[in-house]
């Protein structure tokens, strides 16, 4: 019975060990998908109006471009896997939808991503990606770059097309232009932990809604456009945006 | 035995010889010289694998774009309607072609053009990659009406040019292929990057108080606006190569980006153009509709016409556009105007 019962534990610990050989190297893959409260966000239901913010505004989307930085995938072993410093998604070109890092050891992983680019990363002009996809932030306002960078037309209070651009910047204050004032909007998003077992794919889901509720119920007659030099506008763009994003599903 | 010792004797000299005899030349490779703010600001020009840029190849390439042999009458090169010194566009609103037929749009500046990351070339991004589009031009019956059959047997009896493709692409008959790539490497050393703007960046001079206003004023979301599209001293381009309805009219008669894509979305939209060298590449837009930078500077301030595909960055729409006050209207032109390279129009690489 003894024998039996070492047997048995030997196993059990051979299976472990076998167990620990196949904690193998996986490819992990996000994927940014978008919605509006649900239906689906992308270059086939950009340019109509079928969408309404809580406010009740009725909206279309033209373009909508952002830049997530230190995404990276955090193990409970100290296995943090960078998987990139900084990466320019465009919904309507389709560009930067997918990133992929492969050796990824199987595990649990916490997902995390800062939303646009914090101080330290935000340097004017430094990205010839982003330089070249014209996402600066002028020198004026700070330089470095947008965070966002979505436009779109609404329905105004007569039922007539108007124009937003809902772009999000590290906030400037420079009414005063000798004592500029600065602050780092961005902000992290942590979407829990993940287990790893096989190659997989991780959505992360942005719900285009919440960037108009939640905590502020934003108004598209009276915050339209020329949003980037006003402050006060940033704060609630970084408001809102910090419920934005979600964790979707997990296909391994 | 003595005469088969001979003849296998002639027949490794005669092997030795043929295969020397069709000499291999090597054309000398040539490196882009690329300027200073591009190299820090910019991604790598493109250049694609299978056309190398080559000394020869880029000799062979500029001969051809200054010679009329490409077109059908044999009296119309590219550099009828690219001239140097129109920044390689044309000072008339539509070009007369081989035939004297006119066209409905502007011709286009050529520089910078191995920069355009998406290639995607013409006004509504109908031609891929400068190859691609050499093609069009010397066949279009309102533009070269040449056949490219006619110009191959032209090309490969000509007294000088065989020997020259040689050079480049090796022994064989010289094709159209071979021209278009041919002339797609002249045109990557097209560059343009000497404006006062440019010395300005790279602290080399100074912008009076105007020109720094009308920066300003381009620069400034709640002026001008002309960065989200344009370029900025961090895309020194002045473009975005994308495709944008910037409000020239209500209703299209030319569906530009539609056209291409069949995407009524698209209608109206055109290739954002360079703001480099506008002194020399008058008349604007795709029609060539505006003859001035005055015109132009009204037209975004209280000139826009709105329509379902403008794009909203064309904000004020419902105002007529930004409403600059004259003085930013006139410190705007202004800049546009310190984004002047005589230097490239001058160079004598470029020039015939
Ligand atoms: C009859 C006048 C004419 C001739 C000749 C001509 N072009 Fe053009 N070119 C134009 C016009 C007009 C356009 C804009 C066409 C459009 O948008 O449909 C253009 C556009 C271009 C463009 C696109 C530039 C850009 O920024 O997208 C290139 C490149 C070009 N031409 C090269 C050439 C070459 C090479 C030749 C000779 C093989 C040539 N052209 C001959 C009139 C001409
Ligand atoms: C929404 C993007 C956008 C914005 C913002 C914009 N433009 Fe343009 N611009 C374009 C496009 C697209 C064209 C070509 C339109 C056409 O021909 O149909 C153009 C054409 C021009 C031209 C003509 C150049 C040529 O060679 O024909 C000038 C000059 C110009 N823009 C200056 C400006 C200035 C100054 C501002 C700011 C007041 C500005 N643009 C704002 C997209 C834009």
């Amino acid at each position: 019975m003894r024998r039996i019962f070492t047997l048995f534990f030997m196993a059990i610990a051979f299976a472990n060990c076998n167990d620990l050989d196949a904690d193998n190297e996986a490819q992990v893959t996000i994927q940014f998908t978008h919605n509006w409260d649900g239906f689906v966000v992308d270059d086939t239901t950009f340019n109509s109006f079928q969408f309404q913010t809580a406010n009740g505004e009725n909206v279309s989307i033209e373009r909508l471009r952002y830049v997530v930085s230190q995404l990276e995938l955090v193990g409970n072993r100290n296995n943090n896997v960078l998987t990139q410093d900084y990466n320019l998604v465009d919904v309507g070109n389709g560009t930067g939808l997918q990133l992929s890092s492969s050796n990824v050891i199987t595990g649990d992983y916490q997902l995390r991503f800062r939303f646009g680019l914090a101080d330290a990363d935000n340097q004017d002009g430094v990205y010839q990606d982003l330089n070249v996809a014209s996402f600066n932030v002028p020198t004026m306002l700070g330089g470095g770059y947008h965070y966002m960078q979505f436009d779109g037309k609404y329905k105004d209070a007569n039922n007539q097309d108007a124009n937003f651009n809902y772009h999000v910047i590290r906030a400037a204050n420079v009414s005063n232009p000798s004592s500029p004032v600065f602050l780092d909007t961005s902000f992290t998003v942590d979407l829990g932990t993940i287990t790893i077992r096989n190659d997989a794919v991780i959505e992360v889901e942005m719900n285009v809604a919440e960037w108009f509720v939640n905590p502020n119920t934003w108004d598209l007659n009276v915050l339209n456009t020329v949003l980037m030099p006003n402050f006060n506008a940033q704060l609630l763009m970084s408001q809102n945006g910090k419920s934005v994003f979600s964790l979707g599903p997990v296909t391994q | 035995m003595k005469k088969g010792v001979l003849l296998g004797f002639l027949i490794m000299v005669l092997a030795a010889c043929s295969s020397n005899t069709p000499e291999e030349y090597e054309p000398i490779p040539y490196t882009l010289e690329i300027p200073t703010l591009f190299q820090q600001k910019l991604l790598p020009p493109v250049i694609p694998a299978n056309n190398p840029l080559t000394v020869e190849g880029i000799a062979l390439g500029k001969k051809l774009f200054f010679d009329n042999i490409l077109s059908g009458t044999r009296t119309q090169s590219c550099a009828h309607c690219h001239r140097p010194q129109d920044a390689f566009s044309h000072a008339f609103q539509f070009s007369p072609g081989a035939n004297g037929n006119l066209g409905t749009r502007n011709s286009m500046p050529l520089f910078n053009n191995a920069w355009n990351y998406d290639e995607l070339f013409t006004w509504d991004g109908k031609e891929f990659s400068l190859e691609g589009q050499a093609f069009e031009p010397v066949t279009n019956p309102i533009e070269m009406n040449g056949n490219w059959q006619d110009i191959e047997q032209l090309l490969n009896n000509h007294d000088s040019y065989p020997e020259l493709f040689r050079q480049v692409f090796g022994a064989g008959r010289i094709d159209s292929t071979m021209v278009v790539k041919a002339i797609a490497q002249f045109q990557r050393t097209l560059i343009s990057a000497n404006s006062k703007f440019d010395r300005y960046l790279l602290g080399q001079e100074t912008l009076t108080p105007e020109e720094l206003n009308g920066f300003n004023v381009f620069m400034d979301e709640a002026k001008g606006d002309c960065f989200h599209c344009h370029g900025s001293d961090n895309n020194p381009l002045w473009t975005d190569n994308q495709f944008h309805n910037n409000g020239l009219d209500a209703t299209f008669t030319d569906l530009g980006l539609g056209a291409v894509t069949g995407d009524p979305n698209d209608n109206g939209k055109f290739k954002t153009p360079t703001l480099r060298n506008l002194v020399y590449t008058s008349p604007y837009m795709h029609d060539g509709r505006f003859a001035t930078l005055d015109e132009v500077i009204d037209f975004y301030s209280e000139g826009l016409q709105n329509s379902s595909t403008i794009d909203p960055l064309m904000k004020n729409v419902n105002q007529g556009g930004v409403r600059l006050s004259a003085q930013d209207k006139s410190d705007l032109k202004a800049f546009l105007l310190t984004l002047t390279d005589p230097e490239f129009i001058r160079d004598p690489a470029f020039n015939r």
